[in-house]
């Protein structure tokens, strides 16, 4: 399933554009600790987590990761969203909990 | 296996092999930003070597640790990348408060990082753990007030 099929059909907001809508999700992970986001994501991976700082850019860089997804509506600076439109990272946000999207996005996943 | 005297040499010989690639990055006070910089260029490079996936995911993993560590812990270092045909060698040697007890650093979830830092989702006691365990050899020497050097093998036999 590509980003912007899942973006459709969840209804995520996207906040970098048309950034990697077009990539293929092979999984996701849900972690605020980013040590535990560096050491256990899979490569090509929607990451949740409602860490907003610049550094997760570097992080999602590092593991080749397609979107990051910021649950409860929280507030994102631009200067983040603007770096990641210029690094390639899709940001998403949505108003549900880090638990629903990840249900949400394991079950469409696992439908294909 | 640690010691705690300090040295600027290297603290395992067998980084003095011929160099057959070296990529070295400076490190400075609270730039987060170098962490993913230097690791993403590294595996960049190894990727371009054509090292096997899981010798690169390793390494990656092993430089943003360590580089994070120098950054969270020292006021400033260096890091080194000495790609020889047998190994991967990645090296930092900091200026910094050095570490009291390298046994207890070791433990999964102990952390001496500042609040602050541990808000952001760093410092949660899992930096060193993960170097571990993406490593072969692991060897760290350590003097409190003055800094640290560590240094973390992985091996490329045929398999990796």
């Amino acid at each position: 399933m590509t980003l912007g099929e899942l973006v459709i059909l969840l209804g995520f907001e996207t906040l970098t554009g048309d950034v990697n809508l077009d990539k293929e999700i092979k999984s996701g992970y849900v972690s605020d600790l980013l040590s535990d986001v560096i050491a256990n994501i899979e490569e090509n991976s929607i990451w949740i987590t409602i860490q907003r700082h610049v550094n997760i850019l570097g992080v999602a860089k590092l593991k080749e990761i397609i979107a990051i997804i910021i649950p409860r509506k929280l507030e994102l600076e631009q200067e983040v969203i603007e770096k990641a439109k210029s690094e390639k990272i899709a940001i998403l946000r949505d108003f549900r909990s880090a638990f629903e999207i990840s249900g949400l996005i394991y079950n469409a996943l696992k439908r294909g | 296996m640690y010691e705690g005297r300090y040295s600027m040499n290297r603290p395992d010989k067998e980084s003095e092999s011929k160099p057959q690639l070296k990529l070295e990055f400076k490190i400075g006070e609270k730039d987060f930003s170098v962490a993913g910089d230097a690791a993403s260029k590294v595996k960049k490079t190894l990727q371009q070597l054509g090292l096997k996936p899981e010798a690169v995911r390793n390494i990656a993993i092993i430089v943003y640790e360590a580089v994070m560590n120098v950054i969270i812990h020292a006021n400033y270092g260096q890091l080194k990348v000495i790609i020889v045909p047998d190994k991967v060698v990645v090296l930092t040697e900091d200026t910094g408060m050095g570490i009291p007890d390298i046994e207890l650093a070791m433990k999964e979830g102990y952390s001496t990082a500042p609040l602050e830092i541990r808000e952001m989702g760093f410092g949660a006691g899992m930096g060193l753990p993960n170097i571990k365990q993406c490593s072969h050899k692991l060897n760290i020497k350590s003097q409190v007030g003055v800094g640290t050097v560590l240094e973390a093998i992985v091996y490329l036999s045929s398999k990796n």
